[in-house]
Parts: structure tokens; C-alpha cells; sequence
């Protein structure tokens, strides 16, 4: 299917034995829309710190953190993970891994802010490589000893550039599916190779290329947001609960004084998890009705849960809201059941 | 029971219809190919209507889900429906494991046959999935 330009697979096999897959040993999934830009040159954590809602300037060589970009009113331009690297040869740079979905956005916004920084250029590399995420617990120890660094010694989002078979790859400890396992960035002319090299080192294990469709029911478990659904402009960060993505102290950046007013006076809206005892799938846009049998919100994302078995949803809701919570899915009112997030915690 | 998808009709919409003599009525059992069931893969809930309700050629019975969509059922021919397979819902994998046979669905009492003509025999069906898929 379509999405955001680039042809992608909903699935290669089913979603379900992708997801297990992935829950199981690992899955694959070529990540290659996501936007990657790369930012080079003195000042480049200072302009990332600037448009980042959570800090840059102190980030290590080698450190990523999951960030926001908000607009000067809070609300949630993209979510995206910013790393800092070093080639072999030495010289250090800022990646940022934006949402396919908004990199022509993103792009537009932060261009004039580059331009405050003559010493820092920006350089879309997203169609000069690929991505690719190995995702599972068999993931780590079956492709650590594909690449020439120690990669199984990379502690949770930390990341390197190292080799493997001679050409440049960045691997990272990270991902969005709850489980551990790798991200790899590579020349998009490597792309296949190593697709098919890191496949073929897990084939005994039951290694899996996985689809749009297994990574969406995946996070979904992991109660990740994901951009357009949980996360928005209309969305602030802390009403979709990622306040742990927001150093509002002793710093200034984009959107930091709408968001230190969100938090002094205390979202209006939540985050929450509905689990459904009914087999009907719950699915984005059902509304939610409180025990007053008022509309108190929205289903953001809901799927069947192919590790539990029975559906899954998060949605939006008043932060006054009355459970218990029904939805209305297309005419049935369904009861649903409140629970912690995440839906599922890898082991 | 041995039903052979040869001999039955097919709607576009890929459900399949079998037709017979009971009595006076003609009596059709309706279910969904093979074909679909494989394109829908992780069939997770269906919903089914109850005895007595009319369908109407062409127009939506029922819903089956997968993990990922909704597609609705439609019924290929007009009439009133007779029985229901309601352990069907509750035991998805038959659909997979046998389409054709334990993978009924509904029984319809036909109304008139003129919706029979926009079904599809066999052949003409698979070379319109030869063409989907």
C-alpha cells in the first residue's frame, strides 16, 4: 500500500505470525520511510536544543533520546529520536529520525531555523539510505556478530557507527515495538544485502520480514504513540503522557512556554488504555462514553492484540471522565476496561 | 457434506452461493470463498444477522474483521434467511479449514432467482481473483 510515498507491505505472510514473530525471536522491518536528517557543524546541538523539547546539549557521543518538536503553542509537531555520532575518522554530527509522514513538514520548519546557525548545515538523508529495524529477543544476540563493534554491549538507546563486510552502518539500540533489537542505517545500495544477511542469520530462529501491519498492532501493545493518532498539533505533549519527553527547567526552546503553562495548569485530556472483553475490534475514531453517559473522548488507535488475544485500544479522554468507559463501535456499545499502559511489557 | 467449489455461484464480492430444490423453495446456502479467506488472513470476529431477516441481493448481511479491516459480507441472492451458522463466529479457523462445507454461513429462502444471474460460475470467479490477486 501507499504510504507517504514510498509502496510498503501491510504484510509479507499474516500480521499475526509476524507479530509473534517478533514477540518470539525477531522480526524485520524496513523502516527506509522514516525521515533521517543529518546536522553537521558547531552549533548543532544548540539549534536541536532549540527545537527539541527535551535536551540536546548535554546528549554524549553516541546517546539518542526520544524527543518532541513542538510548535510555539505546544502543540506536537513530530515525535522523533535525535542521536549523536561519531565516524571512524572522527568528526561528530546530530541524526534526526523524523515520521515519513511529516519530513516534508519538519523540513519547512526547521530550514529558517538553520539559518540562525551559519556554521551548521542540515542534509536530508533519507534517500541516500535505508533503515532497517531488527525487533525481538533473539533479535540482539543473533546479529550482534554481523557488525565489526561489540554492538550486544550497546546499552538501550545508545548507538555506534561501525562495519559490516567493509561498508559504514549505525546501529542503535532502539525501536518501536517494546521489545529490544536493533536499528540499522545504511547505503540504500547496501540495503538489500544487508536485509537479506541479517534475515538469513536468523532463519534457524524463525527471523520474520514483518509489515506496516505488525509494527502498527506491535507499539500498539507498547502503547508507543504514533504521529497523526495519539499525537497531533491539536495534542500537547503532556495530554498524550510523554511529560518524561519535556525538560521544562533552565532552558529555552520552541513551545516551551506554552508547555510550561500546560504543566502548571494540568492537561485537560489523558492518555488511557481500554482492554474489551467482547471480540469486537475497537477501532480509531469509536467514541467514549463516561458512567454519565457523556462523549468524553476518542479512540486514537485500537486493534485486536495478537498477543492477548482480544482487542486493545487507547484513547483520549477528559481528565474528569467518570468510568466505567463504553464505546460506541459503529452502532454497538461496547464496555471497556481501563488499564495501565503498556498493554504488553517485553520480558 | 462434500461441496465442491466447481459446481457453485459466485458473487464479485467473493461470496459464494449453492442453490437447491427444497420442496417447493429454493433454498440458498451462502459462505465465502477460499480466495477471500486468504486475502483477509487473522480473521478475528464476525457478525452475523438472525433467522428471519431479509437480504437483499447485493446489499450487506453481515461483517467479518481481520486484524487490520472490516469487510462486509454481502448476500448474492434475495430472500429470507432460514438458519443460521451461529458457532461460526466462535470457531473462525473453520472458514479457513473448510470454505466450503463447515464453513457455511447462512441459509437463505429465495424470494425469486433473478439475482442468480449476476453470479459468477467458477471459471469466470477465478479469473476475476487471478486478476485481484
Amino acid at each position: 500500500m501507499p504510504f507517504a510515498g514510498y509502496d510498503m507491505p501491510v504484510q509479507y505472510d499474516s500480521i499475526v505470525s509476524e507479530h509473534l514473530a517478533c514477540r518470539t525471536s525477531a522480526a524485520l522491518f524496513d523502516v527506509s520511510h522514516m525521515g533521517r536528517l543529518r546536522f553537521d557543524g558547531n552549533g548543532s546541538e544548540q539549534l536541536l536544543d532549540h527545537l527539541l523539547t527535551r535536551r540536546v546539549t548535554d546528549l554524549p557521543i553516541g546517546g539518542i533520546r526520544y524527543s518532541l518538536m513542538c510548535n510555539e503553542e505546544g502543540g506536537v509537531l513530530d515525535d522523533v529520536l535525535v542521536s549523536h555520532l561519531e565516524t571512524p575518522s572522527g568528526s561528530r554530527y546530530h541524526l534526526l529520525v523524523v515520521n515519513a509522514s511529516n519530513r516534508q513538514k519538519i523540513l519547512r520548519w526547521i530550514t529558517p531555523h538553520v539559518a540562525d546557525f551559519p556554521t551548521v548545515t542540515m542534509s536530508d538523508r533519507t534517500d541516500l539510505t535505508a533503515m532497517i529495524a531488527v525487533q525481538g529477543p533473539r533479535a540482539v544476540e543473533i546479529t550482534s556478530r554481523l557488525f565489526k563493534a561489540n554492538v550486544d554491549r550497546l546499552k538501550r538507546y545508545r548507538g555506534v557507527i561501525t562495519e559490516q563486510f567493509g561498508k559504514p552502518v549505525i546501529v542503535t539500540r532502539t525501536g518501536y515495538t517494546g521489545e529490544d533489537g536493533f536499528e540499522l542505517i545504511v547505503r540504500a545500495d547496501e540495503a538489500t544485502r544487508v536485509w537479506e544477511n541479517v534475515l538469513l542469520a536468523g532463519r534457524d530462529v524463525g527471523f520474520k520480514a514483518a509489515g506496516l501491519g505488525a509494527r502498527d498492532t506491535l507499539r500498539l501493545e507498547a502503547a508507543m504513540p504514533l504521529y497523526g493518532h495519539e499525537l497531533s498539533e491539536q495534542i500537547n505533549p503532556f495530554e498524550a503522557g510523554l511529560g518524561f519527553a519535556c525538560n521544562l527547567e533552565g532552558r529555552s526552546f520552541i513551545g516551551g512556554d506554552a508547555l510550561r503553562a500546560v504543566h502548571a495548569a494540568g492537561p485537560v485530556r489523558k492518555r488511557i488504555g481500554l482492554l474489551f472483553d467482547s471480540k469486537r475490534p475497537v477501532r480509531e475514531g469509536c467514541g467514549v462514553t463516561d458512567a454519565n453517559g457523556k462523549c468524553v473522548g476518542v479512540v486514537t488507535s485500537g486493534a485486536p492484540s495478537p498477543s492477548l488475544g482480544r482487542p486493545i485500544a487507547m484513547a483520549l479522554v477528559d481528565v474528569n471522565a467518570q468510568e466505567p468507559f463504553t464505546i460506541d463501535n459503529r452502532g454497538t456499545s461496547q464496555p471497556a476496561k481501563v488499564t495501565p499502559l503498556p498493554f504488553l511489557r517485553s520480558s | 457434506m462434500s461441496r465442491s467449489p466447481q459446481t457453485l455461484l459466485y458473487a464479485k464480492t467473493h461470496e459464494w452461493a449453492d442453490v437447491a430444490n427444497e420442496g417447493a423453495d429454493k433454498v440458498a446456502t451462502i459462505g465465502i470463498s477460499a480466495f477471500a479467506i486468504e486475502q483477509l488472513t487473522d480473521l478475528v470476529f464476525m457478525a452475523l444477522p438472525s433467522i428471519g431477516t431479509k437480504v437483499v441481493a447485493g446489499k450487506e448481511f453481515g461483517e467479518v474483521e481481520s486484524v487490520k479491516a472490516v469487510s462486509p459480507l454481502y448476500s448474492p441472492v434475495d430472500g429470507e434467511i432460514v438458519d443460521v451458522h451461529s458457532d461460526l463466529p466462535d470457531n473462525l479457523d473453520t472458514l479457513k479449514e473448510d470454505p466450503y462445507d463447515f464453513g457455511w454461513i447462512l441459509k437463505v429462502k429465495m424470494s425469486g432467482d433473478t439475482s442468480l444471474n449476476q453470479l459468477l460460475a467458477h471459471g469466470e470467479y477465478e479469473r476475476q481473483c487471478g486478476e485481484e490477486g
